[in-house]
């Protein structure tokens, strides 16, 4: 059976009591259900993204989709807010994880909350998820090509630091999709990643596609790689219906 | 592609931006990273801005590396061949 859905924008409280825009998709049903919250490559509040959003509420999720860089004012695009950001070095840790609490604190004030929360991130969203796992009282993390989890912090980015040193501290069961093609993370770096997870007795689990590079979850783009983007969202679905589902 | 590496630096000049009006360029960002546009994965991108008029006073390109390298090629031929002073 179809699940009626329905997407707005709302206002959320994000770090230092900012408000924030956000995009939130949501089943319309009273069903107690699991929030998802997804957080934004550093490109930024991009369509893709919330596509996403719209997928997670087709399947029973309430979810939404923090604009990180709302404080660029309330009529700037995306891609614009998305290049000032950068030009400043990116935004710090400390201020990501105020705005992903405050979209967390969000979804489990809905009347439809079953107490439970997940985060998931591509990309620059994959590493602050990780540290979210870590640092953020919520059930579930799912990292999909996350770069720099570990490895140097780049010039001019110095928001950037690696946050592989937090694993012992993470709190929550973790999934990890990442293509054997990508360069950011390497094969070698997700190994190191593994490595650090399994040393420090997290439940996690690593899934990794060969002739997949960076991003091959984007329908979009050149980089999509249907068979495996299509198994991804199978363990996305099976991940959560362990984790935070009921 | 998430390796974050971008360089920034001052420039003086003028580009023409949102709603086709000109401005005084003050600033430009280069990375390389997913377009939001350009069909590819990954792309040179060039931002020429004036922050002190906010994020829209931008003028975006992005371009395939190849084609990032031969515009960057042909810019140095050019300033070699009008005989433009070179960088302070």
């Amino acid at each position: 059976m179809d699940t009626p859905i329905a997407a707005e924008t709302v206002e959320i409280t994000g770090h230092d009591g900012a408000t924030l825009e956000a995009y939130a998709a949501r089943p319309r049903t009273d069903a107690k259900r699991a929030g998802v919250v997804l957080i934004h490559h550093l490109p930024g509040y991009d369509r893709e993204t919330r596509e996403f959003a719209l997928r997670f509420a087709d399947r029973g999720y309430d979810a939404i989709v923090p604009n990180l860089y709302s404080r660029e004012g309330k009529d700037v695009s995306p891609d614009d807010a998305a290049a000032a950001v950068r030009a400043r070095g990116g935004v710090a840790d400390e201020q990501v994880m105020g705005d992903v609490r405050g979209a967390v604190d969000w979804l489990r004030a809905l009347d439809t909350s079953n107490g439970k929360v997940a985060v998931i991130g591509h990309c620059s969203g994959g590493r602050q998820t990780y540290l979210a796992s870590a640092v953020l009282p919520i059930d579930a993390a799912i990292v999909c090509d996350g770069g720099l989890i570990t490895g140097e912090t780049p010039p001019q980015m110095s928001s950037m630091v690696p946050v592989i040193d937090r694993t012992p501290e993470i709190s929550c069961p973790l999934l990890g999709l990442f293509g054997n093609d990508d360069q950011f993370p390497t094969p070698a770096q997700v190994d190191e990643i593994e490595q650090a997870l399994k040393d420090a007795g997290k439940d996690y689990g690593f899934h990794r596609y060969d002739g997949a590079g960076h991003a091959f979850f984007g329908p979009d783009r050149p980089a999509y790689r249907v068979e495996a983007a299509l198994d991804g969202w199978d363990r996305i679905w099976a991940f959560l219906d362990r984790t935070v589902k009921g | 592609m998430c390796t974050y590496i971008t360089e920034t630096l001052p420039v003086q000049g003028s580009a023409k931006g949102p709603a086709g009006t000109w401005f005084r360029a003050t600033d430009v960002s280069v990375y390389f990273d997913h377009p939001v546009h350009a069909l590819a994965d990954h792309t040179l991108n060039i931002d020429v801005r004036r922050p002190a008029d906010g994020p829209a006073a931008r003028v975006a390109v992005e371009l395939t590396a190849e084609s990032a390298r031969a515009l960057a090629e042909a810019i140095l031929r050019v300033l070699e061949l009008t005989a433009a002073p070179p960088a302070a």
